[in-house]
């Protein structure tokens, strides 16, 4: 009798090494932390090594030079030029350096300004919890991109403006979660030893219940560096950002948007840069989260 | 309940007050409202006339007080770019296309969302699964005015099939629509999956099935019935941020609603039009969110007494 051996045709989807790539994908950060390595964080600490031109400085013989690959592209400007002549690489090189720093230095004091009003609110309770907690609810209630358009129209676009509309926007999660995880962990054994001990208040909630918490801060941390670079260059892209002359990769985005019949490339590559930090940052805090803290996942 | 609801009734209302704060002291940080408001070739007496009809010779209270009570007359004054127009009537001549927007948007994001939803729960685990997590991955990680311009890129530059900017025909909705109802498709695809997860697994399926009822009919007709009422309350939410969404993809496609309204008067200072564009969407933006927690608290009672 012959072997009969059948087969299945399976669509591309459901074929075994794709979807065994993609578990790979999502066990091991590698993909995304290869991503961030090339696009976010190399360019950022080493950008005036790593680019090849000044990003602010163009020849306007130069200008709209199309990527190397293209009829009338040079090796000199390998993703081509702007309408200024400045070099598009070189200025997403930069513009890595302005993304992370807008984004480290919002989320780091939105965060520090979070978790000591939560851990305050959480510890003390009563009428402190119910004025910070109010207030956490109004910031969240305030449309964003609203509260920076009235803001730069009041006192024009700049790092300090970018900066402030995000630190109000983020502090309340910060204040959220802290007070959220000070509220049970104030209640355990330790917490009361300490005191007896005596312990004084502001020893008591940064010495024993903020190492407990600050797992979940990073987590948070983290979820947060992607959603805000996507913010940040959304406002710029309206020009209610950075300002105007910034390698910044929204304002990019944006210097290219009347230019697409013309030259695709002027915005299509900082676009394409904003992308895959932000997805790579996903996946990460993805990843992260569920190693470090899985009761986060409704966040 | 009642208690509830009047609870964050007031929080709104306070919500809607510190932003109103905002835009008024921002107004006065940046140096006398009426050299924003004026002309350069004004004359003294345009001052004086205008320093009395806003109170500015009073107290910095009193004129939070007149600014509040023009307000909510709909009083914001003249805008400075589009002379002899005031910023309130701007915005009620833009408000129909930026609402036309986003319900278009609204549309096409449940109309690609749910389906994408419901199999991606009864295919739980395989391919169409782990397609469905990709698409929700790439809805949160593209950037709305990136979007607009590539389709742009593709669909009105090289393919020509639709209008690159502006507005007129059904034609020229599509791409705006499209790039601003992208992020939600995401968001609404999730909650229906998950909502429907849970109903499948319910007794009142297992029943209809051992009664027979073919598949189709058991997942499309019973079950998405009972998992809708989730994402449904979302739909408020939703509402919400597509509005403050209009405002990039109203910048990317030139579209003549509010959003590219505000974003022009940002860029040419026109401070009163701002002011009333940015205090309406808050108050709709606000009222949505409202709407939201009501709705959640009437069908689900846990929330009342938290």
């Amino acid at each position: 009798m012959p072997q009969l051996t059948i087969t299945r045709a399976l669509p591309w989807y459901a074929i075994p090494w794709v979807v065994d790539g993609w578990r790979q994908v999502r066990r091991y950060p590698l993909f995304s932390l290869g991503i961030l390595v090339f696009v976010l964080v190399v360019p950022a600490l080493f950008a005036p090594w790593v680019a090849p031109h000044d990003p602010y400085l163009g020849t306007l013989s130069n200008r709209l030079t199309p990527p190397v690959w293209q009829d009338g592209g040079t090796m000199e400007h390998i993703l081509g030029t702007d309408k200024l002549g400045r070099d598009i690489l070189s200025r997403i090189i930069y513009g890595a350096r302005v993304s992370l720093t807008v984004s480290l230095i919002a989320i780091f004091v939105g965060g520090l300004i979070g978790t000591v009003l939560g851990l305050i609110s959480g510890y003390f309770g009563g009428k402190t919890d119910a004025v910070i907690m109010r207030l956490v609810d109004i910031s969240l209630a305030i449309p964003t991109i609203l509260l920076a358009l009235v803001l730069v129209a009041a006192v024009g676009p700049s790092f300090g403006t970018v900066i402030t509309v995000l630190i109000v926007l983020l502090w309340a999660r910060y204040a959220r979660l802290t007070r959220g995880e000070t509220l049970s962990i104030k209640e355990r054994d330790f917490i009361a030893r300490a005191r007896v001990a005596g312990a004084s208040h502001t020893r008591i909630m940064f010495k024993y219940i903020f190492p407990n918490v600050v797992n979940s801060l990073i987590v948070l941390a983290t979820l947060q560096v992607g959603y805000v670079i996507l913010l940040e260059s959304t406002l710029s892209f309206l020009g209610a950002g950075l300002p105007r002359a910034e390698p910044a990769w929204g304002v990019m985005v944006a210097d290219g948007r009347e230019l697409i019949v013309t030259a695709w490339w002027v915005s299509m590559f900082p676009g394409l840069a904003i992308m895959l930090t932000v997805l790579a940052l996903n996946l990460l805090g993805d990843w992260l989260r569920d190693h470090l803290d899985p009761k986060l996942r409704n966040l | 309940m009642q208690r509830y609801i009047a609870v964050r009734v007031l929080q709104s209302l306070l919500a809607v007050l510190v932003m109103s704060v905002i835009v008024f002291g921002l107004a006065r940080i940046s140096g006398n409202p009426i050299d924003v408001m004026l002309p350069i070739e004004a004359e003294q007496e345009d001052y004086d006339r205008l320093t009395q009809y806003w109170g500015l010779d009073k107290p910095l209270h009193q004129q939070y007080v007149v600014f509040v009570s023009k307000a909510i007359q709909g009083d914001f004054g003249q805008s400075l770019k589009y002379q002899g127009k005031s910023a309130m009537g701007l915005v009620i001549e833009r408000l129909p296309a930026t609402l036309e927007l986003a319900g278009f948007a609204l549309l096409i994001s449940a109309i690609l969302a749910v389906p994408i939803g419901v199999l991606a729960a009864v295919a739980k685990d395989t391919g169409w699964d782990a397609a469905a997590k990709v698409v929700a991955l790439l809805g949160q990680s593209l950037p709305i005015f990136w979007l607009g311009i590539v389709l742009m890129w593709i669909f009105a530059v090289w393919l020509d099939w639709l209008p690159s900017s502006g507005r007129g025909s059904l034609k020229h909705l599509i791409l705006p629509a499209i790039a601003l109802g992208w992020f939600q498709v995401a968001a609404i695809m999730r909650l229906v999956r998950s909502s429907m997860l849970e109903v499948l697994d319910s007794e009142f399926v297992k029943l209809a099935r051992v009664k027979g009822i073919p598949e189709w009919k058991v997942v499309w007709k019973h079950c998405l019935r009972n998992a809708g009422i989730a994402p449904l309350t979302f739909f408020a939410i939703i509402a919400g941020v597509l509005l403050t969404g209009t405002v990039v993809t109203e910048t990317v496609f030139t579209w003549p609603g509010l959003g590219l309204l505000v974003v022009d008067a940002v860029r040419s200072r026109d401070f009163q039009v701002v002011q009333a564009v940015v205090i309406l969407f808050a108050f709709i933006f606000i009222l949505c969110n409202l709407l939201v927690d009501i709705l959640y608290a009437y069908l689900d009672p846990r929330i009342r007494y938290q």
